[in-house]
């Protein structure tokens, strides 16, 4: 697939321009893959397998009317060009029914985008043998994916994106016969079997500290430094509308009284989308051209993310956002913390790891509560003590990245994406831990 | 319905394999999403997919391809793949799955009145428009939408042992929200949406009670946004079926997954707090409690006369009388595990391998009234209709909210109050279950969105519920 995707594109962007009427416009997405996936329980595999998919979005515009359809291709020219037609067709007999849309806005910019990167990827085979010589006396659980992904873009205004890249995830955890575990990950674009080495002995020296016996917390405060992965989860939920501009205008943001000036987090808070040098395509889904955007500066909120669609419907500037309004590949900057003196200034409290399933206790006032996931530790005097058993936090952002924020990690993790929801993600986060003062403990 | 049926039928009965055995499942799917937001239709979007996945089983293990090429080469390809990989991941195998039986019957399930037409395109977006302009105009309305999702599934699946289980289905989502904001504070209130779905035709909507529900979720909307919050402290709770579905979905549903209590899902979706030598013997919830997983329900979301591994699917319960009798386990897990579970191995699309999923899981009705549960409570909150959900990864200590409250002293329900929130332990919530609604507090509900697998899948799922009083749980309110 590695040199034909593009080719399949290009073919049916012709086609697709040549069917097209001078007064229509059009819009092409492309998402294909090719994955392995290969998943582990007890360090054996339990389940494999490979899918090929490729698909379209179609988006067509005509007399300020516009509407979308998205259709599977099937790796032959011929019924892709028909499914294509049909698509067409579909759109040209809906658009009609529509009313002209007060919020369509068109890039008419021919902008160019390519990038490819094509490392190869080492044999499943390989993998497989490197997980049992590593792994094998360990209760490992997880999948490794890998394989390449493509995205383009094409529009009638002679726009034209591509972006095709090889990449592995491998995302795991080590249990303990007690049933305490560790999180890792080794992912990226070039597999480097020493690296994997590394990784997996990291989580083993955890797995050992986690054989310990347990403790189980009282609900209160607690001193607690958030790892990465855990700071990730926290960063996660605010995606979810939190910097959008349909949202924050519509009273659907966590974080609008941040925007609104009601609130304001630490200065040490600094919060970027930062496209550029992420492994995310430089363009989305629907065309727009991603742009690095400041979305928080020293604790106070600046830009927002903003669609096209959110731009005409509330006289904003478009910023390369699709119309989720989602960051792609957001960084926080980092603090003054040397992550090797993390447990010395954590001196007595929670390390945690990862938290997980966090929602929102109370949205307006960006209350959100969680729990703490694989490898949260106690800690006194600066030494790991114990294991901690799963416990529930619910606290709002204005304390955890404001009034009792102490500090962010001078080091950063880069984290990508593991979801496969419909297809591999290839969204991304560079983030630092932080140590906070006070985080509240409810169950 | 069924176009590819022959096609595929040939083109099956021409693969070449030296496998034991093997098996083709072809879906065929199409969705439109349609809405009308602030009075200003979105454009309409639509989706067509189809594939296959072609699995095989190769001295006892088994391996998966799946392509969008249904061509006869494209599948020959697929198969010849899921061969290749059954071979080279055959030192590895957790399972060796020799003696499993494999599926072999043939059947057609259809949705209820799939050959009735839906309205038009444009009557739809007629109605959404109609439902979007009943929102009264009122400053603090800053945002609102009517929404209507429709899909169609067709299923094909053939296997080398003779079976061909054809499904086709028809689903609705429909829904209306209305966000109310003073500048500080915001109030949401939904009808349908991410809480409602149904197979079936035009009558899912009158089921829904879309048409006409605008104006009253606004006026809801704006009281939440006026009123004190939910006070903290222990009280009785009633739970609506549009909070019960979630309390199901998050605390029976998942701990009781098969899958999970093996732990192939301890690195993503989680564990559970339930172990295999519970079935039988664990006291889960009150006397009161009645579960089941139940596919016959013609117009809930997950019914089906077999699932996509091809096991015919019955009626069965899960917990009677409070005690824990089986898993939400497919054949593969019963195979494991040596316990009897239920036809529930599912996959969201051709590309995705099916594992154990909830489907319809149920409560059975009890014998009160509404009105006879809230007369029953002293010191008590209603809750209805949820917005925030969060357990733990053991599917044990939980805390969930709601768009809606209201206070119930002295057997009466009282004010309104804005962020109600609860929180407590699976383990022992539902031992607090001290009075069940009757079948006049039913309501048949479901989600689409249930989040599962590695790599991840999302399917729909049924939950049907009465509404059900729990005793002295811990409520509490937001900051605002």
């Amino acid at each position: 697939m590695t040199c034909t995707a593009l080719q399949r594109f290009e073919d049916l962007v012709a086609a697709l321009r040549d069917a097209s009427r001078a007064d229509e416009q059009f819009t092409l997405g492309y998402n294909a893959e090719h994955s392995r996936f290969i998943r582990f329980n007890h360090a054996k595999v339990r389940q494999a397998g490979e899918v090929s998919q490729a698909s379209a979005l179609l988006r067509l515009v005509h007399d300020r009317r516009q509407a979308e359809v998205q259709f599977t291709l099937g790796d032959d020219r011929q019924l892709d060009r028909q499914r294509l037609g049909e698509a067409l067709e579909k759109l040209r007999r809906t658009l009609p029914l529509l009313a002209a849309d007060p919020y369509l806005r068109l890039d008419e910019s021919p902008w160019q985008s390519r990038d490819v990167q094509a490392q190869p990827l080492p044999a499943c085979s390989d993998v497989l043998a490197q997980i049992e010589q590593g792994a094998s006396t360990l209760d490992l659980v997880g999948i490794y994916a890998a394989g390449s992904i493509c995205r383009g873009f094409a529009s009638s205004f002679g726009a034209f994106g591509w972006h095709q890249a090889n990449s592995f995830n491998l995302d795991w955890s080590l249990f303990h016969a007690n049933g305490q575990a560790v999180k890792a990950n080794y992912a990226g674009q070039a597999w480097d079997s020493q690296a994997l080495a590394v990784r997996l002995q990291q989580a083993r020296n955890q797995l050992e500290l986690l054989g310990r016996p347990g403790m189980t917390l009282t609900p209160g405060s607690y001193r607690a430094y958030l790892a990465p992965a855990a700071m990730d989860e926290i960063v996660g939920l605010l995606g979810w509308g939190g910097f959008s501009a349909q949202a924050l205008a519509t009273g659907n943001s966590a974080l609008q009284r941040l925007y609104n000036g009601d609130a304001q987090l630490s200065p040490r808070v600094s919060i970027d989308e930062q496209v550029t040098g992420s492994l995310s395509p430089m363009f989305s889904n629907e065309g727009a051209l991603r742009r690095d955007v400041r979305l928080v500066g020293e604790g106070r909120a600046l830009e927002r993310l903003v669609s096209a669609r959110s731009a005409a419907e509330f006289a904003l500037q478009a910023n390369g956002a699709d119309s989720h309004e989602s960051p792609c590949a957001l960084s926080l900057a980092p603090g003054n913390l040397p992550s090797s003196q993390i447990l010395e200034r954590l001196g007595t409290g929670l390390y945690i790891s990862n938290l997980w399933y966090l929602n929102y206790s109370d949205l307006p006032a960006a209350r959100m509560t969680g729990l703490t996931r694989f490898a949260t530790f106690w800690v006194e005097d600066g030494r790991i003590q114990a294991p901690v058993s799963t416990m529930r936090f619910d606290d709002s952002l204005y304390n955890l990245l404001g009034s009792q924020l102490e500090d962010l990690t001078h080091e950063r993790e880069l984290i990508l994406s593991t979801s496969t929801y419909e297809q591999r993600q290839t969204g991304s986060s560079h983030l630092p831990g932080a140590l906070v003062k006070g985080l509240t403990l409810t169950l | 319905m069924f176009d590819s049926s022959a096609l595929l039928r040939q083109r099956f009965a021409a693969l070449r394999s030296q496998a034991e055995f093997f098996s083709l499942r072809h879906v065929r799917q199409s969705f439109q999403s349609l809405s009308v937001r602030r009075n200003v239709a979105e454009p309409p979007s639509f989706s067509e997919d189809q594939g296959a996945m072609l699995t095989v089983r190769v001295k006892g293990v088994e391996a998966y391809a799946a392509t969008a090429d249904l061509s006869q080469t494209g599948l020959q390809r697929a198969l010849e793949q899921a061969e290749g990989l059954a071979r080279e991941i055959a030192a590895h195998a957790l399972l060796d799955l020799g003696d499993q039986p494999v599926a072999s019957g043939r059947h057609d399930h259809l949705s209820p009145n799939l050959d009735r037409p839906l309205p038009s395109l444009g009557e739809w977006l007629d109605l959404l428009a109609r439902e979007s302009a009943s929102v009264p105009k009122d400053p603090r309305l800053v945002d609102w939408q009517a929404s209507l999702g429709i899909g169609h599934v067709e299923q094909i699946f053939l296997s080398s042992a003779g079976a061909e289980l054809r499904h086709a289905q028809r689903f609705l989502f429909p829904g209306v929200s209305v966000t109310a904001s003073d500048g500080h504070d915001s109030q949401s209130r939904s009808l349908g949406r991410e809480n409602f779905g149904q197979q079936g035709g035009l009558e899912v909507i009158e089921r829904c009670g879309l048409v006409g529900a605008s104006a009253s979720v606004a006026d809801q909307a704006l009281q939440l946004l006026l009123a004190p919050n939910t006070p903290s402290g222990a009280r009785d709770l009633l739970l609506m079926p549009d909070q019960m579905m979630l309390q199901i979905h998050e605390s029976i549903g998942h701990p009781l997954e098969m899958d999970r209590i093996l732990g192939d899902e301890r690195n993503y979706a989680g564990t559970s707090f339930v172990k295999a030598s519970d079935f039988g013997r664990l006291q889960y919830g009150s006397a009161k409690l009645n579960v089941t997983f139940d596919p016959s329900i013609d117009e809930e979301l997950a019914s089906y006369s077999h699932d996509d591994d091809g096991t015919s699917a019955s009626k069965q319960f899960l917990i009677r009388d409070g005690l824990l009798l089986r898993p939400l386990g497919g054949a593969l897990s019963q195979h494991r595990s040596g316990l009897q579970g239920v036809a529930n191995s599912r996959a969201c699309s051709w590309n995705r391998a099916p594992i154990d999923r909830m489907a319809n899981l149920n409560i059975e009705p009890g014998d009160r009234s509404l009105e006879q549960l809230i007369a029953g409570i002293e010191h008590g909150i209603l809750m209805r209709t949820n917005r925030s959900w969060s357990i733990d990864d053991a599917r044990n200590k939980f805390q969930f909210g709601c768009e809606w409250g209201q206070l119930i002293e002295q057997g009466e329900l009282k004010g309104v109050v804005k962020n109600p929130n609860y929180r407590g332990v699976s383990a022992q919530f539902w031992r607090n279950l001290s009075a069940v609604g009757d079948r006049s507090t039913l309501q048949v509900l479901g989600t689409p969105n249930c989040g599962k697998g590695e790599p991840n899948q999302v399917v729909r799922v049924g939950h049907a519920s009465p509404a059900c009083v729990f005793s002295q749980i811990d409520v509490f309110g937001g900051d605002a």
